[in-house]
């Protein structure tokens, strides 16, 4: 809005603003202070105490930002689902990628057969997921020793300390593959279609349009899916967690960071210092995920 | 996690540390509402209109809180299972902390306790006169639940452990039943050379079945006192114990499968896990979850380090106690009594497969006599009932047992998975809780 409007409108814009505005987004803003804004500053005021169980509650200053910082079971789930990350998220959104173009392509008999069935697993709570893979993975009396047993081979324990990890990544692939195709698809069923008939009197092949088309324009799209998969494999919680009780030892108390501030809380009733790890991470989370978006835009300029 | 949550990914998060954080600034307003008492305030609390809530997991309580309110017509008890185990503790400590919302009685397992008796939230019931039940009690249980002199709930179940076995893959591969630990050894080694897919027992590492072990075997890991704290983990009983199963641990004679898992009672049902060494309230668990084990298996005592021998420990069970916060304190303790130590509550509990702590209710014939079909018409409580009398003297748990049972995997469940010296597992998890311990304001000493 230009100076020239606002100054010509002041009298009477003024008393408007002041009300009517409020009275429609106050209701909104009392819960957002409520629901977000007073619980991460709590956190924050949290994390400057240190509540022992002999002698009491103390005021530390950034001693438990100090602490997480030079602790090694910090560092360990942190690196954890860092590799999670790289690994994982690059094989989900590739899969999702590839599905939705597939999807997309017209080529393929009953489309909406294979969209609802990979999509399936999404709407499949991650709770009942989680237990349904934890069966399958049992290799005395689940489907891998099964496998074992018909074929007389030997599949490495999928719940044991080298792939757990591994087995994780693929529940939360098979979990998430739908749902990130379901933002892809989204993304290719705008491309205007005149791109494709300029495309066809050009003469392109289907590759030359996936890497000249569709590619570039559902950029925005890929970039949303990173973050949130970003975002998603830093709170990774429910499926290690659940994972946990039938392989407790493959899975420990500080497997993922969040897994951490949680047993530290529930556990070992350090609320402060498990504060203190959540307002890292969040703050860590906020800063990679920025970066992504930053490098995601540039590239479009 | 739900990708659908992951746009309110920090509010997710300030959201998650909130609500755990939210009772913590609440603390310091305990309150003292129900005011000391003594035993003839109990008889007159019964006669005037009141309500109790009591938290518990145990299924007989229910119906025990409904014999109550039939006998007290005035009262009004509220039955609430938030949880077992653990998940109570942390319900539990969070309304200790907030200073509000606690029950007024709480099922408390006996490994948990002293960490609620060192917040000071539990009512000392000698103020009642309960001292004087001590003599219905077993003295292993009756310990567990006082400390310093102060008495901070009643028994209400006991876990004394005894083998439970597979008679019939003991009869296939003609073993006898093992007296001492070598003796189970060297059955492991006979079951699982002969049928690699069958093992003696299962055992993932679990932290109340180890410091049940170590029990046996007459370690003290903790010497409490006050806020001092001593652990070893390598005092002459743990040592023993850990020398012991590292035979199972290091030769893979144990099977890898979690308990309580589903896999767990496929195991217990078809044989290939031929025995147990557990507490004594397995039985029911048996019945209802390894139904196919029916007339398989038998209980007998559990192996000795030295022949001769009847060493055992408590593994598991509970106690009730009453909370400081209770507005009622007077009634809930009659409750505590009338659920644990008169016959009109404990005979329910018996009936629902709780095992016992009350020595009357252990040594009466119906109970002694008792023929179990699923134990193939054994009269196991004999066995059961004499394990509970031979529970090794003096043990202590740390006032941070809960936490450091959650620790538990990372550093002895190391030792299960690599399949390597407990020893050095439990050195591993004695330097985590001491570590812990300190940072807690614990005077840790050697």
């Amino acid at each position: 809005m230009t100076s020239a409007q606002t100054l010509s409108t002041r009298p009477v814009r003024r008393d408007r603003r002041d009300w009517t505005g409020w009275t429609f987004v106050g209701p909104f803003m009392i819960v957002f202070a409520l629901v977000f804004i007073a619980p991460v500053i709590y956190s924050i005021y949290l994390s400057f105490f240190q509540d022992q169980l002999v002698g009491g509650n103390s005021f530390v200053w950034f001693d438990n930002y100090a602490q997480a910082l030079g602790d090694p079971k910090f560092w360990d789930a942190l690196g954890r689902v860092t590799l999670f990350l790289v690994v994982q998220v690059p094989i989900m959104l590739v899969l999702a990628l590839a599905a939705a173009m597939a999807i997309d392509s017209a080529r393929l008999h009953f489309s909406g057969v294979f969209r609802i069935s990979i999509f399936l697993p999404y709407a499949v709570p991650a709770v009942v997921a989680t237990l349904m893979w934890g069966f399958i993975y049992g290799d005395r009396f689940g489907l891998v020793g099964n496998i074992n047993d018909a074929f007389g081979i030997s599949i490495p324990d999928p719940l044991s300390n080298s792939w757990i990890l591994l087995a994780i990544g693929n529940i939360v692939t098979w979990e998430f593959v739908g749902y990130n195709m379901l933002i892809f698809y989204a993304a290719l069923r705008v491309i205007p279609t005149e791109l494709y008939e300029a495309a066809e009197l050009d003469g392109a092949g289907a590759f030359r349009v996936i890497r000249s088309i569709k590619l570039p324009s559902i950029k925005g799209a890929v970039v949303i899916a990173t973050i949130f998969s970003i975002i998603g494999s830093f709170q990774l919680f429910n499926e290690p967690n659940i994972l946990q009780t039938i392989a407790p030892n493959a899975i420990s108390s500080y497997f993922t960071p969040n897994m951490y501030a949680y047993n530290l809380s529930f556990a070992g009733q350090q609320y402060n210092y498990s504060a203190a790890i959540a307002i890292i991470m969040g703050l860590a989370t906020m800063i990679i995920a920025y970066v992504v978006q930053l490098s995601g835009s540039r590239k479009d300029a | 996690m739900s990708y659908s949550t992951h746009r309110r990914g920090k509010r997710a998060i300030a959201l998650a540390t909130a609500a755990f954080a939210l009772g913590a600034t609440l603390v310091g307003c305990s309150s003292d509402a129900g005011g000391r008492g003594n035993a003839d305030d109990i008889e007159a609390a019964l006669q005037e209109e009141s309500t109790i809530t009591v938290w518990a997991w145990a299924p007989a309580v229910e119906k025990i809180a409904e014999a109550f309110e039939e006998k007290y017509p005035k009262i009004t008890v509220n039955v609430e299972n938030v949880g077992t185990g653990n998940d109570q503790y942390t319900k539990l400590q969070n309304a200790i902390k907030a200073g509000s919302g606690a029950p007024d009685v709480a099922q408390i397992e006996y490994y948990a306790l002293p960490q609620f008796v060192l917040s000071e939230s539990l009512v000392d019931l000698n103020q009642y006169g309960f001292g004087d039940l001590e003599d219905k009690f077993t003295a292993s249980t009756w310990n567990s639940m006082s400390m310093d002199g102060k008495l901070y709930g009643l028994p209400q179940d006991s876990g004394p452990m005894a083998m439970f076995y597979r008679k019939d893959v003991f009869d296939k591969y003609g073993i006898e039943i093992p007296e001492t630990w070598d003796d189970y050894i060297a059955a492991g080694k006979t079951i699982h050379e002969a049928d690699p897919n069958s093992y003696i027992t299962s055992d993932t590492g679990d932290a109340g079945f180890t410091t049940s072990m170590i029990w046996q075997a007459g370690g003290h890991p903790y010497s409490v006192d006050g806020t001092n704290v001593g652990i070893n983990f390598q005092d002459e009983g743990s040592k023993k114990w850990a020398d012991t199963w590292n035979e199972l641990v290091e030769n893979d004679l144990l099977a890898p499968t979690g308990s309580w898992t589903d896999e767990w009672f496929r195991g217990l049902s078809d044989g290939t896990i031929a025995t147990l060494i557990i507490g004594a309230w397995m039985p029911g668990n048996l019945e209802g979850q390894a139904p196919e084990g029916a007339g398989d298996w038998r209980v007998a005592p559990m192996p000795q380090y030295e022949a001769g021998d009847t060493a055992t420990a408590e593994n598991g069970g509970s106690g009730d106690a009453v909370l400081e916060q209770s507005d009622n304190k007077a009634v809930a303790a009659a409750f505590v009594k009338f659920m644990n130590a008169e016959e009109d509550g404990t005979s329910i509990s018996i009936d629902m497969g709780g095992f016992p702590s009350t020595t009357a209710d252990l040594q009466s014939d119906e109970f002694l006599n008792y023929e179990s079909d699923y134990f193939g018409g054994q009269q196991i409580n004999k066995v059961l009932s004499e394990a509970a009398d031979n529970v090794v003297e003096g043990w202590q748990y740390a006032p941070f047992q809960v936490y450091a049972n959650s620790i538990y995997a990372d550093t002895v469940g190391q030792s299960y998975a690599n399949h390597s010296d407990l020893n050095e597992g439990l050195k591993a998890w004695q330097k985590a809780q001491e570590k812990y311990g300190a940072e807690q304001g614990f005077t840790i000493t050697d």
